[in-house]
């Protein structure tokens, strides 16, 4: 092991709460200085903004039951986007994905409706992964034996999905008592998740079922990824095509099941929403968190754990966002993007800016306590 | 323990206020949906007559700007928590939000714009957009030298179809020959703010021989606006006055007084005139009408005005109907 560490160009050997506490903490703090900077120019108080923002995701239960729904979703469509990588695929339709599942979840609960919750529930699930799975398969399907590029492909994916969607919600199950709002009915109520339970203090947020389902698909992904043969398959064709087609790996297989199984996670973004909070089938419930995902994938290093503290922080800044548009009259809705823009900024983009100082600098420590040994 | 101080303090405070404070006591709270409060039409036309309030009575508001689906629920109950005397919330779409808000805080007053909230605190103020449209879609008919007239739409939604129809009826009505090219700019939110694509749907409109184009497409609309005032043709806004935009090219404007909807019910919560019920505002009311200011003296003919004015009263009178898209 001590020659390993040594060896010229090996990566840098830094204690693990360095590299998963440490730089993304510095990261962070590097954010909300820039941010607190913009807010001074504004005329207001940063470190008012600071608390507002902690408080307003944290401070009380139902602000950590917003948070937490956020970041239902985010870990949803970060876990979609991050198979997708594993196949060195850069999936950024998880939004047309999630949205067409909606159309899964809604038919499955505005027509099954009169059987039990715990038969029409699963059903209305699957149906929304099987949605999501469809509308991935077919750019994976291009991608593997037409060689038409997936981000072409998904991106154009979206805008078919947002017309079907319209046209579906305008033309055809559009409600008669909605009152020319393009939504559905609402579901009957044995279609439900169940929310927060009353002890929590959190009842009154959309936080719901959805959120296990979340922690139990990081699970399951983890094992999948990491401790199946499926999942090897898809690294090994993610890290080297001309390897895994040498070992006898098809990547073409292997590229429409991560598509598939990417589109199907992001169709639990329409769980969560339809079935856990709307109870009908509206537009533009998507709300840009499948584009999120790519950022939350990025910074979670495709890692179920990381995944899950990067949709944790992407939750607790919508929600603080929220409540900052709420507490401070000059921090508008714009202001709120720029402050979320500079964390991913830094927290993705910028992500190796302090890294190599910080490395080097640990890295030396290590060297002279070896010495002074 | 610093917190806890600080509560009860506030406690004291505003136990010692109220008995003095009366018109102090009056809060309003409006809450506009996504697009934001400077979309250059709906909820900028709502900004417009809350500031008029404010400047009227100096009284400020609480604002909140929707960004997400779910935060209609809560910036809607968020500020009947806050203690708003009425909140005012923009949009078909926060009909849900208002619903749920409603049933929850049942002293505090909610007004819902652009949609019915059946609760006995809530007050719906709805337009009669497909009667001002029918109006527009005349002097579109009756200046078009073609006799091909054009309709730029937003996002596709049951809304914007209402003042199509009301648009193409009132052009057939004028001149039963005429003929209407409708486009919508796209089926995302996005459609209502990409004046690129609605210059584009106006200029293949121009090609395919229309001289007038009407849009309803909130952003967007600036430009087809602008495609009109390049090609030399007329162009119809949408919401509030817009003739100041291109004087000489813009035709007339299709006004949707939401900005008198939103002082008026600020002002009726605050001297208590205000009720619930379903408040719906047409050509009678004068909620809803076409713009004549001194940007399009000259380019609206006086003839047309008076055949405009005619139509209105017998819109009015019930002897024209025009179809409501919503009640087909």
């Amino acid at each position: 092991m001590a020659e390993a560490k040594a060896k010229f160009g090996a990566p840098a050997k830094v204690p693990a709460w360095v590299n998963l506490g440490l730089i993304p903490f510095i990261n962070l703090l590097a954010a909300f200085f820039i941010s607190g900077l913009v807010i001074l120019i504004i005329g207001d108080n940063p470190l008012k903004a600071l608390e507002v923002l902690i408080y307003g995701a944290f401070g009380y239960p139902e602000a950590i039951g917003y948070t937490l729904y956020y970041t239902t979703n985010f870990i949803f469509t970060g876990l979609a986007v991050a198979i997708a990588f594993h196949c060195g695929l850069f999936n950024i339709g998880a939004e047309g994905q999630a949205f067409i599942s909606g159309l899964g979840v809604g038919l499955a609960a505005l027509y099954l409706d009169f059987l039990p919750f715990w038969m029409v529930i699963p059903i209305a699930i699957l149906a929304a992964a099987l949605f999501g799975a469809i509308w991935a398969y077919v750019p994976g399907y291009l991608q593997a034996k037409r060689g038409s590029h997936v981000v072409i492909t998904t991106i154009m994916f979206n805008f078919i999905a947002f017309s079907i969607m319209n046209y579906t919600l305008v033309e055809i199950l559009i409600s008669k008592e909605a009152g020319g709002s393009p939504e559905t009915r609402e579901f009957a109520e044995n279609t439900w998740l169940a929310l927060a339970p009353d002890f929590t203090g959190m009842a009154d947020s959309p936080l719901n079922f959805s959120f296990i389902i979340a922690l139990a698909l990081s699970v399951a992904f983890y094992y999948f990824v990491w401790h199946t043969r499926w999942g090897y398959e898809i690294r090994v064709v993610g890290q080297n095509e001309t390897a895994a087609k040498y070992a006898g790996i098809s990547p073409a297989r292997n590229i429409i099941l991560a598509m598939t199984i990417s589109g199907a996670l992001a169709g639990f973004v329409a769980v969560n929403e339809l079935l856990g909070v709307h109870h009908k089938v509206i537009m533009e419930f998507t709300g840009g968190f499948g584009f999120v995902g790519i950022a939350v994938a990025l910074m979670g290093r495709n890692h179920p754990v990381g995944i899950f503290m990067a949709a944790l922080l992407f939750g607790a800044i919508y929600q603080g966002g929220t409540e900052l548009a709420f507490e401070m009259q000059s921090i508008n809705k714009e202001m709120v993007i720029v402050i979320q823009g500079l964390i991913i900024l830094f927290s993705g983009a910028l992500e190796h800016m302090f890294r190599p100082k910080i490395e080097s600098f640990f890295r030396r420590a290590a060297t002279a306590k070896a010495v002074e040994a | 323990m610093m917190k806890r101080l600080k509560i009860a303090a506030m406690a004291v405070a505003a136990v010692a206020v109220s008995g003095i404070a009366h018109a102090e006591d009056f809060k309003p709270a409006i809450v506009f949906d996504m697009g934001g409060k400077f979309d250059k039409s709906f909820n900028e036309a709502a900004y417009n007559g809350a500031e008029e309030f404010k400047k009227k009575s100096g009284i400020d508001y609480m604002e909140f700007e929707v960004t997400q689906v779910s935060q209609r629920e809560q910036g809607v109950k968020r500020m009947a928590r806050k203690g708003a005397s009425i909140v005012v919330a923009m949009g078909f779409a926060q009909a849900d939000a208002v619903k749920k808000a409603a049933k929850a805080n049942p002293d505090t007053k909610f007004t819902i714009v652009d949609m019915v909230v059946d609760l006995p605190n809530v007050q719906s103020i709805v337009f009669k957009e497909h009667e001002g449209s029918f109006l527009v879609g005349m002097a579109a008919a009756m200046t078009s030298k073609t006799g091909k007239v054009g309709f730029v739409g937003g996002m596709d939604i049951p809304l914007i179809r209402k003042f199509a129809l009301g648009y193409e009826e009132g052009a057939k009505y004028a001149n039963p020959s005429a003929e209407v090219f409708q486009n919508m700019t796209g089926t995302t939110p996005a459609a209502w703010n990409d004046p690129t694509k609605g210059g584009e749907l106006a200029k293949s409109q121009f090609d395919r021989g229309a001289d007038v184009v009407y849009a309803a497409a909130g952003g967007t609309g600036i430009g087809v606006y602008q495609a009109a005032k390049d090609a030399g043709k007329f162009a119809i806004g949408v919401d509030s006055n817009q003739n100041y935009l291109h004087p000489g090219t813009m035709l007339t404007s299709m006004t949707k007084r939401v900005d008198v909807a939103v002082r008026e019910a600020f002002e009726s919560a605050k001297n208590g005139t205000w009720k619930a019920g379903i408040k719906v505002l047409g050509l009678k009311e004068g909620g809803v009408g076409y713009a004549i200011d001194e940007h399009n003296k000259g380019v609206l003919d006086k003839d047309i005005i008076a055949k405009l004015e005619q139509a209105r009263a017998d819109i009015i009178a019930g002897k024209i109907k025009v179809t409501d898209y919503m009640s087909k």
